[in-house]
């Protein structure tokens, strides 16, 4: 193992490694409109309400979200499920206890069970772990205008299914442009009208792959709304202050650089 | 303090007359915030007071991260999770210190290349540059061991990556690397030694700030006319200069405050830009990231680490001539540190004794093809190592060194400079007319 281990130290060294780009150079990202993105964009709570029901009803058979605690739905900025439901949605999960020695349900101060299958990994973060639109040239510039593109990586990988299946070593590969090399093992998840939306919104696959990574950018990002906020707030105050900093800075140069100035 | 003749501190009460005979920190205070400065002093020359906010803001909410982080290979990652989601206001004050080591990188290179445009390093302000260079090199390493700690792939490789260039020097160097570990691989020992360095680091640093400030008030500010204060007589000083204070201090402070606008516009609404989606995942020893890249702030280096494989002919040469001991990947480490040394030197490289690249005509097209170089091996960095861009870096990284070892010695002899202005003042009323009296 420890071997093993250096040998691949060795090899990222040299990074000849197949020469690889970052992961998703290559990959097509679709351009997804999200109503979170931009200085102003705020999280549709009807859509991660929507994203959640198509999370729990498909995505959670395989996928866990360890990382993100179950009280966190009723949050202002995300879901924001009345208390009751919470209790509800987190009753329904079961836990081990290590004091009981049993399992119980859980309450909202639990997180998300993890993975149930082991080759399925968890989501808490995939919306930040992945990237779209890394170039020109793998610079990333295009990152600046339209986002990372983490949730526009999540909606590509599920809409881009051609059909196309190979087996290889046992293990079924399902063709998927979105998904670096191009072969993914996950089975394609959704294939239209997978759930029933209470509010009667389009459950085409397009819109259930939107509420979905749109569901998932908040999991990986709970504080966004907040944390733009705070940006907006931050950038306002220093501008007042930088205005009189520039004014107080004029004024006391004036008379220096031989000129008058009334302030 | 400084050698520019000004006027000191004099206790007035007799309270301060008490303190002053004992411990004169009053008159210090007084004397390094009332420093003559050189009135000519362009906005290039603002960079100093962001990165001693950077220094600041970075220790501050180093310190608050730390009461709520984990150094544990099994809870480290977990932890900063428990930062950004359950902590108050905890997301805020770990990407104001994320992206404020990306701000403080992006000040020190201006700050940096400001000093060799101007000369700042020239006699007799050495000193001030060498510690400056080591400032520099900690920061090198704190941004480093800091990245290592929230335990994600990219801390994880990376970790795996540099500590492994230690490893490539010879005889020593596995001996080395496992001692700087503290075992065969990166592990829990190592997280938590590189947990304990980050911390004790950026104190060294502050340290050195006060010496580098120390050293800086003791031969005056360069200035971009790069000439003299007029050191005759308080009169004169006072024609070429202004004290610091409310002068310099409400300029720079404007100009902090302009760079802080833009700065909590990326932490508000792209906290990640400059981070790497890879780090959001937990470090896995049995996977390696398809191409292992370190923060922006690292790959002009790292650029020129990776130019030099096996078949450039100095690598072979050196190879040949040392009888195998030089290898490729030794030789990447002696270039990624010599790149830094030749900067270390450059007070004794530069034979030039006009100091401002204001006046050397020829100069100045050296010195500009030297930042565009740095932007492309930047951008070089981050490619993979194959050709076009292997080749683009190795040209990169021929340049770096050929500007600091031949152009600079040479250009000092055969170029022929400018007159600079005989005073700062008359530097001055060139730009702004005479004051009114």
């Amino acid at each position: 193992m420890l071997k093993k281990l250096s040998i691949a130290a060795i090899a990222a060294l040299s990074l000849s490694a197949g020469g690889a780009m970052s992961a998703v150079v290559g990959t097509e990202t679709t351009d997804v409109d999200f109503s979170f993105e931009g200085p102003f964009g705020k999280f549709d709570q009807d859509q991660l309400q929507r994203g959640l029901q198509v999370f729990t009803e498909v995505c959670a058979s395989c996928h866990g979200l360890k990382y993100v605690p179950l009280r966190t739905l009723a949050d202002e900025g995300g879901p924001q499920l009345p208390e009751d439901q919470v209790r509800a949605y987190a009753a329904q999960l079961d836990i081990f206890d290590k004091e009981l020695d049993d399992d119980r349900p859980r309450t909202p101060a639990d997180h998300f069970p993890e993975s149930g299958d082991p080759n399925a990994p968890d989501l808490s973060l995939m919306a930040k772990a992945r990237a779209g639109f890394s170039g020109p040239y793998g610079s990333g510039v295009n990152q600046m205008f339209k986002g990372l593109g983490g949730a526009e990586h999540i909606y590509s990988i599920l809409t881009s299914y051609t059909g196309e299946e190979k087996e290889e070593a046992g293990t079924t590969f399902y063709k998927n442009p979105a998904f670096p090399g191009g072969w993914i093992a996950m089975a394609p998840p959704l294939y239209g009208e997978d759930v029933e939306f209470a509010d009667g919104s389009s459950n085409t696959l397009e819109a259930e792959a939107e509420d979905i990574a749109a569901f998932l950018m908040w999991a990986a990002e709970p504080k966004m709304m907040a944390r733009k906020q705070a940006g907006f707030l931050g950038v306002l105050f220093l501008t007042i202050l930088t205005v009189l900093l520039y004014l107080t800075n004029k004024k006391i140069w004036a008379p220096i650089k031989g000129k008058k100035l009334e302030l | 303090m400084s050698g520019i003749p000004h006027d000191h501190y004099e206790p007035k009460t007799r309270a301060e007359k008490w303190l002053h005979s004992r411990l004169p920190i009053v008159g210090l205070l007084y004397d390094t915030l009332m420093i003559p400065t050189p009135k000519n002093l362009n906005w290039w020359w603002i960079w100093g007071i962001v990165l001693a906010f950077c220094l600041v803001l970075q220790i501050v909410t180093g310190v608050i991260l730390v009461m709520h982080y984990t150094p544990n290979v099994d809870l480290a990652f977990a932890s900063i999770e428990h930062i950004m989601r359950n902590v108050n206001g905890g997301h805020m004050i770990r990407y104001l210190h994320m992206n404020g080591a990306s701000l403080f990188f992006f000040a020190v290179y201006i700050h940096m290349f400001r000093g060799l445009y101007y000369g700042s390093y020239k006699a007799p302000r050495e000193v001030t540059w060498i510690i400056g260079m080591l400032i520099y090199l900690l920061m090198m390493a704190t941004g480093f061991l800091g990245y290592v700690l929230p335990w994600g792939q990219m801390s994880f490789w990376g970790a795996t990556v540099i500590t492994g260039l230690f490893g490539a020097i010879p005889f020593v160097g596995e001996a080395l690397q496992t001692w700087l570990l503290g075992g065969p691989a990166v592990d829990n020992a190592t997280l938590n030694r590189f947990f304990s360095l980050h911390y004790l680091l950026p104190f060294v640093i502050a340290a050195l700030v006060i010496v580098h400030i120390w050293a800086f008030h003791t031969t005056g500010n360069n200035n971009p006319a790069g000439i003299d204060v007029r050191k005759g007589s308080k009169e004169e000083v006072k024609k070429d200069t202004l004290p610091f204070w409310p002068y310099f201090v409400m300029k720079d402070l404007f100009a902090l405050g302009v760079v802080l606008v833009v700065f909590f516009a990326v932490v508000g609404f792209m906290p990640n830009y400059f981070g790497h989606p890879d780090n959001y995942i937990e470090a896995n020893p049995l996977v390696t990231p398809a191409n292992i890249v370190p923060e922006w702030y690292y790959l002009p280096f790292y650029a020129i680490l990776r130019a030099f494989t096996s078949d450039v002919w100095v690598v072979m040469f050196a190879s040949w001539i040392t009888g195998g001991i030089v290898d490729a990947k030794f030789f990447g480490v002696l270039a990624m540190f010599g790149a830094i040394f030749v900067m270390v030197l450059v007070p004794w490289l530069d034979t030039s004794r006009v100091r401002s690249g204001k006046y050397r005509p020829q100069f100045r097209w050296w010195f500009y093809l030297l930042v565009i170089d740095f932007i492309v091996l930047m951008w070089a960095g981050a490619m993979p190592a194959q050709p076009p861009y292997s080749i683009i870096s190795l040209i990169g990284a021929t340049y770096w060194f050929a500007y600091f070892l031949v152009i600079l010695p040479i250009l000092g002899v055969i170029e022929k400079p400018t007159t600079p202005p005989a005073t700062i003042e008359d530097d001055f009323n060139a730009h702004y007319g005479k004051p009114a009296e």
